[in-house]
């Protein structure tokens, strides 16, 4: 909608705002040269720094050289948004309505502003002066139309004039003289120097069909705010829902059904604040903290969504599954909603859904008597070994999606059907042994040092256990995988041998030992 | 009656009990699960709801069992069995999203056999290693309650039936060549319901290959064979 007028926009922006977060969270010192680093480049430094000589962008080395008293920093964006949140509260309480553009710049439309505190200049001194007593003191005000213009405003503005005002109409004489570098677009921003384009009143004069045939989609856009038609409307932030529940217990509790009970109410809150907002929680977070300090803290899925019983379930599981009792009482319990749906998503069939309650209740009782992952149900996964191929999910949660992705493809060099019934867990150890008595080897070339005879369930070095003739036999099927990880790399031999009562198995020579992968029983 | 008065009473009435409770039916309105087409011969009727099955020598037989109820969507479960391979399930037709395993259940067995068998309509199951008869009748007589069935992989002293596998054989694997394609199972069924003459079939997995002309001569050719191991059987 580039033939919208540009909105009138008020821009605050923060100068040096990742310095000011990572020192207020003390981080940083407050009076000495600093820098944050990401990927080894500076990302921001303090005026003491840019003092000397440091920049933006300068290599860690580099800056270290011109200012050797520097301190430096990992940057962190979760300290900048976290630092600004109480900013965007104190502007919110002045001029509704704000939009946070990134940590250190939020917009909020001028009109309302103006005409309550009787002029633009008077609601930014208004704005100043709220955030005067925050960690935002130095904050700058841009006024201009459209949040583009606005906020190259707050850019020229200086510590003694802490306002730039731009008067409706005059945002593109404003943008005019502006370098180029402006726009912030570092692929089509060299390009437009080449071409001659030095200023943004360079590059807005260019015709905007031509920009658009030339550029596309992105280039017409940054051609627009360099014009002063910057079509962004300022979009108030909506806040959202806290759905969390932290009950504290005080003092400690040091049993699981203490726990349980005194959870219950702020379960059934939980589960009723997210029906209350038309969602339904298809995974949740708890986070146990006991009362030496140690955190247990896991993600629970369910397959269609979390009552309250089941939340409180997911609690009693997880308080169990920390080694049977807990290690020291618990004093805090957090659930959080992971992940949330529409309820329309989730409406109950006229007939209900599957699985029935009865066997979900029945099944339940199960989990609450062996624990929550002693019942399964198996979905097929993907994979050469037969193990793979199991992929075991506990009653109530959601199957990874790993193992659909994994199951769905090809596997070249799998096992041909049918299938065995029985798949060990872990492979054991046997001995496949020749006519005469001696280990079957397999060489380099794949040829087998004679023909399996005997199918021996001792180890090697004992003698006793059981001793099957093998009649029918088949191999080796090599199978070589993941070479490049050291932890899951293969290089095994398969064979199918049939013994004397005819049963079948199927077994692996890895590393010259014999193991035993199935059972066709 | 003479012969009866002179015989020691007490193996008497225990064969005579043993005759009545083979002859009749523990409930009068006895349901029956359906069966796989092949499994026929030896169920005739189908899988009785609330009778325990022993099946001693192959899981694939015990998971073929299954096959049936699954596909008409009957929860099924799986009990004390660590190494069970769901391919073969999926291969056998049983829907692996109503299959619910219970791999180990440590020393709470027949608790977690009776709340299985309360909720889902077919559990197979490995026995344990020590039964004591006292609590199998305690199951049996849940399962007769819910209506459920127990397919028991092994000896199982409350069985109403038993299917052993008496021979087993493999196709398709030579000497140093081939795969395992085809396997043949010679397995007699005997018990209670219909069942208490003993019963001998041939069954061939994997089953779905067997068209209907297919069954009918293998049939004839398994006819054929349950008369001559009759007439060795007489021989030996």
């Amino acid at each position: 909608m580039s033939t919208r007028n540009p909105v009138r926009a008020v821009v605050v922006w923060c100068p040096d705002w990742p310095i000011v977060a990572a020192r207020a969270s003390g981080l940083l010192p407050h009076d000495s040269p600093v820098a944050l680093i990401a990927r080894g480049e500076v990302v921001a430094c303090s005026a003491e720094a840019r003092d000397d000589g440091v920049r933006r962008g300068l290599r860690l080395r580099e800056a270290q050289a011109r200012c050797p008293e520097l301190e430096t920093q990992a940057y962190d964006p979760v300290v900048d948004a976290r630092a600004f949140e109480p900013i965007a509260e104190v502007i919110e309480e002045r001029v509704p309505g704000v939009q946070v553009l990134r940590p250190g710049l939020a917009t909020v439309r001028a009109r309302g502003a103006a005409r309550y505190y009787r002029g633009e200049d008077r609601a930014a001194s208004e704005l100043l002066g709220a955030l005067a007593s925050t960690i935002a003191g130095a904050a700058r005000i841009g006024i201009a139309d459209g949040i583009f213009a606005a906020e190259q405003a707050a850019y020229r503005t200086a510590p003694h004039q802490r306002t730039l005002l731009v008067p409706a109409g005059a945002s593109p004489q404003f943008l005019a003289p502006l370098p180029i570098e402006a726009l912030d677009e570092p692929k089509l921003v060299p390009l437009l120097k080449r071409l001659g384009a030095g200023t943004l009143g360079d590059f807005a004069a260019l015709n905007e069909t031509d920009v658009r045939a030339r550029f596309g989609e992105d280039g017409a856009r940054a051609h627009a705010r360099a014009a002063g038609r910057d079509p962004r409307p300022v979009t108030a932030r909506v806040l959202e829902k806290d759905f969390d529940r932290v009950v504290e217990f005080e003092p400690p509790l040091d049993r699981v059904d203490q726990v349980a009970f005194a959870f219950r109410a702020a379960a059934e809150e939980f589960v009723a604040g997210i029906t209350a907002a038309r969602l339904v929680c298809t995974a949740i977070r708890v986070v146990i903290d006991a009362e030496r300090g140690d955190t247990s803290e896991r993600e629970w899925a369910h397959p269609r969504h979390f009552t309250a019983a089941e939340v409180l379930d997911r609690v009693r599981w997880q308080l169990q599954g920390s080694g049977g009792g807990l290690s020291s009482p618990i004093s805090r319990v957090r659930v959080s909603p992971e992940r949330v749906d529409a309820v329309s998503n989730h409406e109950a069939g006229l007939w209900g859904h599957a699985p029935d309650e009865r066997i979900h209740h029945g099944l339940s009782r199960i989990q609450s008597m062996l624990g929550h992952d002693a019942v399964l149900t198996a979905v097929p996964g993907g994979g050469r070994m037969l193990a793979e191929r199991r992929v075991l999910v506990p009653w109530g949660d959601a199957p990874p999606a790993v193992a659909r992705v994994a199951a769905g493809r090809p596997w070249p060099g799998s096992l041909p059907d049918p299938p065995p019934a029985t798949v060990f867990a872990e492979l054991r150890p046997v001995q496949v042994l020749d006519a005469v008595g001696e280990a079957v080897e397999v060489d380099q070339r794949g040829a087998v040092s004679a023909p399996p005879a005997w199918l021996c369930s001792s180890v090697p070095g004992h003698r006793g256990g059981d001793r099957l003739a093998i009649t029918n036999w088949a191999g080796p099927w090599p199978l070589q995988q993941r070479w490049w990880d050291a932890t899951r790399a293969r290089r095994a031999d398969r064979f199918q041998l049939v013994d004397a009562r005819g049963e079948a198995w199927l077994v692996l020579l890895e590393g010259g030992r014999w193991w035993v992968e199935a059972h066709y029983d | 009656m003479p012969t009866l008065a002179t015989a020691s009473p007490t193996p008497l009435r225990e064969e005579l009990q043993a005759r009545i409770r083979s002859m009749q039916a523990t409930r009068l309105d006895e349901r029956a699960l359906p069966t796989l087409p092949a499994l026929q011969q030896l169920l005739p009727g189908g899988l009785r709801q609330g009778y325990a099955y022993s099946v001693t020598g192959s899981t694939t037989l015990a998971l073929a069992l299954l096959a049936a109820p699954s596909a008409q969507g009957a929860w099924c479960g799986v009990l004390g069995m660590p190494d069970f391979g769901p391919e073969a399930a999926t291969r056998l037709g049983i829907d692996l999203e109503r299959l619910v395993l219970v791999p180990a259940p440590g020393n709470q067995w027949l608790t977690v056999a009776a709340a299985m068998t309360d909720v889902l309509g077919v559990v197979i199951a490995r026995a344990p290693s020590r039964v004591v008869p006292a609590e199998t009748s305690r199951l049996g007589a849940r399962l007769r309650q819910r209506g459920s069935t127990l397919v028991v992989l092994g000896e199982w002293p409350g069985a109403d039936a038993t299917l052993t596998v008496v021979g087993s054989s493999w196709l398709g694997l030579g000497t140093g060549y081939g795969y395992l394609s085809t396997r043949r199972l010679e397995v007699e069924a005997s018990g209670r319901g219909g069942m208490h003459r003993p019963r001998r079939a041939r069954l061939t997995f994997p089953l779905e290959e067997w068209s209907t002309s297919a069954l009918q001569e293998a049939n004839a050719a398994e006819t054929r064979a349950t008369e001559t191991h009759a007439v060795d059987d007489r021989a030996g």
